[in-house]
């Protein structure tokens, strides 16, 4: 697999350490009333689709980024890379 | 039609044409007892061991494709109760207790051969972790022997003891582990269902489940709605695409595993060699090929087929521990998809649906389970009640922290 990486191009996918589905990002409220349960959600449940998924890839041999990726699970094919950091900043600003 | 040495000799002697089809290709009826969606070697284990062991016979296995095609075809054949903690060892043996029996049970030649597994020692630290493996093995009812560099340089002559990075310093032998012959493993166990009276519905494609009142009334397939008092899911990489027909969400990824097979070579290897520094492992099939595999490629996938880097991977710990196989060529290579747990250890349990019962989350160990987690999940269905030695294996442990994390590894798949 090639990763299109947003700043460098190109790159094997073997510089990069893959972690899982992309909603590790969006961790749960720690002082809500149902945290036991939304933290086990978030821990240990997951989608696990066949076709396209969002996930987190560490550019691990490279710049040390964090990538969101949207590959198919059932082709390997990848649509769209984005800088981790910049989904963060656009899943945080104020609507 | 039994199969014996007599019946071997007798249809040669009338030209073979005494022999019938193993099983019939049943049609669905409009009910049963129990459904089992999945022909694998659990789906059909769990069907001979429900027949068998527990009476049960109005009993259907539903197939989206045809049998044995899934992982049970596609593993590297190794069977082994080399397992460390509490929750695993007793179930792992038993299911090795169950090869040991399992073709005179089932009346099939599975080509079980206990040919022994011996897991290469490269350091004190490793050492001293073997011997603890190997000890809780042996507290378990399991075999278990250490084997110093001596031992195993008598055994095993070639393999790269010099290596400078990881030089061979002993290893754990079990030596009732060895391998069988995969396919053989879901043709007889279907056979033995069969024999009973189930039916093996290939092509019929599970599309959901119907409950009422939380309960589970049967199966939507693509042959028409199937009733059943109690339906069973064992899908291995497709769990969490079924169990999400029900609403579920399980603790698990899908991730593929590549697997090996080298052009024919004359006897070289007697058993099965793990490399204890990397990731690989290697035996010999009664064809002379070298079967041999390493690591998950490490993403989600339901692809059947890996990538290069991990093919890379695996030879690199081949040329580690016998540089010879760089000289064989490959024949073959193929992938399979892994339900990998978050824990690194299965699932048979039942679910929040009455009657929708879960076997799930084998990651990459699935094969040697086949006998004991058939028996474990057939007990479930028809007891409602979990197997002995498959008490820890519950679907809430990640809930109430019991887990069984054999590599200490924790919620991260793709490390297990």
């Amino acid at each position: 697999m090639i990763i299109d990486h947003p700043l460098f191009g190109p790159r094997d996918a073997s510089e990069f350490v893959y972690l899982g589905d992309a909603s590790l990002m969006d961790r749960p409220d720690w002082k809500s009333e149902t945290a036991a349960q939304d933290f086990h959600a978030y821990a240990y449940l997951r989608d696990n689709p066949a076709g396209p998924h969002r996930e987190l890839w560490f550019h691990e041999g490279g710049d040390r980024s964090w990538l969101v990726i949207t590959r198919d699970t059932v082709t390997h094919e990848i649509t769209r890379v984005e800088l981790a950091r910049d989904v963060a900043r656009k899943q945080r600003a104020p609507q | 039609m039994t199969y014996s040495g007599f019946r071997v000799i007798r249809e040669a002697l009338r030209g073979d044409l005494g022999w019938g089809p193993a099983w019939r290709d049943a049609d669905p009826k409009d009910h049963y007892d129990v459904v089992i969606v999945g022909g694998g070697g659990h789906g059909l284990a769990t069907a001979h061991y429900l027949a068998s062991r527990y009476g049960v016979t109005n009993v259907a296995v539903i197939e989206k494709g045809w049998i044995g095609g899934g992982n049970v075809g596609r593993n590297t054949t190794i069977i082994r109760s080399n397992y460390l903690l509490d929750g695993n060892e007793p179930f792992y043996e038993m299911s090795l207790k169950l090869w040991e029996g399992l073709e005179q049970d089932i009346n099939y030649n599975a080509m079980v051969s206990q040919r022994g597994i011996i897991n290469l020692i490269h350091s004190d630290a490793q050492r001293d972790a073997f011997i603890r493996r190997g000890n809780a093995m042996i507290l378990n009812g399991a075999d278990a022997e250490l084997l110093d560099e001596a031992a195993m340089r008598r055994e095993y002559p070639w393999l790269n003891y010099e290596d400078a990075r990881f030089p061979i310093k002993g290893g754990l032998a079990q030596r009732r582990g060895g391998t069988v012959r995969h396919d053989a493993v879901a043709w007889g166990y279907a056979r033995a269902a069969d024999r009973r009276g189930v039916d093996i519905i290939q092509n019929c494609e599970v599309t959901g489940f119907r409950t009422k009142n939380g309960n589970c009334l049967g199966v939507d397939t693509s042959r028409g709605f199937i009733g059943a008092g109690k339906v069973g899911v064992a899908v291995a990489g497709n769990s969490s695409r079924v169990m999400a027909l029900a609403g579920m969400r399980l603790p698990i990824e899908s991730h593929v595993l590549q697997a090996f097979v080298t052009e024919g070579l004359k006897p070289i290897l007697p058993g099965v060699i793990t490399f204890g520094a990397g990731h690989f492992y290697v035996s010999q099939s009664d064809k002379g090929g070298l079967v041999f595999g390493g690591d998950i490629d490490g993403y989600n996938s339901y692809a059947q087929r890996g990538n290069l880097p991990v093919v890379e991977d695996v030879c690199e710990g081949g040329m580690a521990i016998m540089p010879m196989i760089g000289r064989a060529r490959l024949l073959r290579m193929w992938g399979g998809i892994m339900d990998m747990s978050m824990d690194g250890s299965p699932i048979i349990d039942r679910t929040h649906i009455d009657g929708l019962y879960l076997n799930a989350g084998w990651c990459y160990g699935g094969f040697k389970a086949t006998p004991a987690s058939g028996l474990a999940f057939a007990h479930l269905l028809a007891t409602n009640a979990p197997h002995d030695t498959a008490k820890a294996y519950r679907l809430n442990r990640f809930e109430t922290g019991h887990m069984i994390d054999e590599k200490g590894m924790g919620n991260q798949p793709n490390l297990h």
